[in-house]
């Protein structure tokens, strides 16, 4: 077989992907070795590209700034009966450095939009694929308008909605609307698609009860679009800055991004302290991905391929 | 395959049921969280309606819209809005194009590994990517204003940020790096799904590298690079955070877009009907595009 690329081109074009590439790492190393710079080589003039003395003091700072408790466990629905639309805290934990709890708030946050996503996603898209019901043109139609309007817009009625509904400013104002975004029904749907309806018309013949089919035949067949679809809604909850922005505002709420946000709009040119934060909010989600990053691409390259 | 499609009636009906009851959750949070939501967008548009305030919303009919045709900010953010989607939306599929096809056909570690780190800004989050951004583009303890001034390109510091014929730059330039990920990601597999056969014969009878991409790859990968103009427009358009963290749409309304200006109007100015006209013209404007790129890719094809 004929080379297609001459050796040099090859070369060349190897050695510009890698200054690309470093080009590409350089914001992350600099928040990472920004983070444990003094405040002389933060604010020094010259960059001061290695850190000479490496110091704890920007994540003592971080730590130190702010506290919140570690955990509130509210009855559930208090805010209808309460006078102020307060939940009723029945359990409360321990005060910790506000960048746990926002750390905590997040992967909850994450972690129950995942979750809730796939559940739901996974039974209606398998609805949407198989089931000959009344109306499913039509709500399959809502559904492909839904995907192609921008997300934001929603939001700004939303704010009102939520407030409403009382649950502005918790964390459930923010997980809501995520599961809402039908993108997953789609996505889930396309692979149910290729089920054969043979099997699961055999599995009615023989009596197995709906949901019984659903877990032994339709679930395994469509797992790894759920897969693609809990990688994907982990990490883009875990980013959708403006949501969060409009609907959280106290302290115990906030999550990572926003708290960092927040600090940074307080202290514009502790340049360290903010560092320390991004880190923070960063390494985590990075380590995540890439352990999972096999199945991220492939999730990524399924939403397209299906999409 | 045929199928059957006589159904008993009664069969229909448990299947009605059936489907109903799989639909139920996700129709429950899409029809309350989604649905409602967008249609009270296009409502309250029709109002002068004020967060905060405890009178009756005002029905204005249409007052909002005309008021919006007027507005120059809003002219001015929907101006800022295409310029960033007419530079970053070539230049992303370009960039990504270019570089997935050199690094496709590397040794499968080598390949991915580029694909994570081109990833990485996508995944580090638009918060800690900006606020390292907007030291970097510090005036006073910025790498650039250094670099730049060694380099003997400019002899005085740049406020870069502050400054309103750059400002729009260093954000296209912020939004870029997070943009190219998933485009790469996707042309790599495009890439690696294109005819192998097709290529080797091309080669065969002596076609140029060139030639081989424009005539075999290029009409191979079309379905790919549809599917990431429209992302990338629609993330384009959506470009929020970059502004609120690192200008605020200032200085003086320079770097507004149409989405940082929605967020203006409703949170700073609780114009609530005004701020929900924005978002429906935003909506319009979007759904044109999508329809026009796909029509586009359609009639290539």
């Amino acid at each position: 077989m004929k080379n297609q690329k001459s050796a040099a081109y090859r070369w060349i074009s190897f050695a510009i992907v890698v200054i690309l590439a470093l080009l590409f790492t350089f914001p992350l190393y600099w928040i990472i070795t920004g983070s444990f710079k003094t405040a002389k080589e933060i604010n020094s003039t010259t960059p001061v590209w290695w850190p000479t003395t490496w110091t704890l003091k920007n994540y003592q700072t971080l730590m130190g700034k702010m506290k919140a408790p570690l955990w509130e466990i509210p009855v559930p629905f208090s805010q209808y009966f309460t006078s102020g639309g307060e939940k009723t805290i029945i359990s409360s934990g321990p005060q910790v450095p506000a960048a746990i709890r926002w750390m905590l708030n997040t992967i909850w946050m994450a972690v129950a939009a995942m979750f809730l996503t796939c559940l739901t996603a996974a039974l209606a898209g398998y609805s949407l694929a198989k089931k000959r019901f009344i109306g499913r043109h039509l709500i399959f139609t809502l559904i492909v308008c839904a995907m192609a309007l921008p997300k934001q817009v929603i939001l700004i009625p939303l704010i009102r909605q939520m407030s409403s509904l009382k649950l502005y400013n918790t964390l459930s104002a923010v997980i809501y609307p995520i599961v809402g975004w039908p993108f997953g029904v789609f996505l889930i749907k396309q692979f149910a698609e290729s089920i054969p309806g043979e099997i699961l018309e055999a599995a009615q013949i023989d009596g197995a009860g709906e949901l019984n089919i659903f877990n032994t035949i339709v679930f395994p067949m469509i797992k790894p679009g759920v897969g693609a679809l809990a990688i994907f809604t982990f990490i883009s909850s875990w980013n959708d800055y403006f949501m969060q922005l409009i609907m959280l505002s106290s302290t115990k709420t906030l999550t990572i991004s926003l708290g960092i946000a927040k600090m940074q709009a307080e202290n514009s040119t502790d340049f360290g302290l903010i560092m320390a934060g991004a880190a923070f909010a960063a390494v985590p989600i990075i380590i995540v991905f890439i352990i999972f990053q096999k199945y991220f691409t492939r999730g990524i390259m399924m939403g397209a391929v299906k999409g | 395959m045929k199928k059957k499609t006589a159904m008993s009636r009664a069969l229909v009906r448990r299947e009605t049921i059936a489907g109903y009851m799989f639909m139920l959750p996700s129709l429950f949070f899409f029809l309350v969280f989604v649905i409602y939501p967008m249609f009270m967008c296009i409502f309250t548009s029709l109002f002068d309606s004020n967060m905060g305030r405890n009178t009756v919303d005002q029905f204005i009919g249409f007052a909002n819209y005309v008021e919006l045709a007027h507005d120059p900010i809003f002219l001015g953010a929907m101006k800022n809005t295409l310029v960033i989607v007419l530079v970053s939306v070539p230049t992303v599929c370009a960039f990504s194009l270019w570089v997935a096809s050199a690094i496709y056909d590397m040794k499968p570690a080598l390949t991915s590994a580029f694909r994570v780190i081109f990833y990485l800004p996508v995944v580090t989050g638009s918060v800690a990517v900006t606020v390292v951004w907007k030291w970097m583009y510090n005036n006073y303890y910025g790498i650039f204003n250094y670099l730049l001034k060694g380099a003997g390109v400019i002899d005085k510091n740049i406020n870069w940020l502050g400054d309103p014929r750059f400002a729009l730059w260093c954000i296209i330039i912020i939004l870029f790096t997070t943009s190219v990920g998933q485009p790469i990601v996707l042309y790599v597999s495009a890439l690696n799904n294109v005819d192998q056969s097709l290529v080797e014969a091309a080669a065969v009878d002596g076609a140029t590298r060139f030639q081989i991409f424009w005539k075999i790859k290029w009409p191979q990968i079309m379905p790919t690079t549809l599917y990431i103009l429209v992302i990338t427009t629609i993330n384009s358009f959506q470009c929020f955070a970059l502004i609120q963290l690192l200008t605020s749409g200032g200085p003086n309304h320079s770097t507004d877009t149409v989405m940082y200006y929605i967020y203006y109007t409703a949170f700073k100015l609780y114009r609530y009907g005004y701020g929900n006209a924005m978002g429906v013209v935003l909506m319009i404007t979007i759904a044109i595009l999508s329809a026009v790129q796909f029509k586009l890719g359609q009639s290539s094809n």
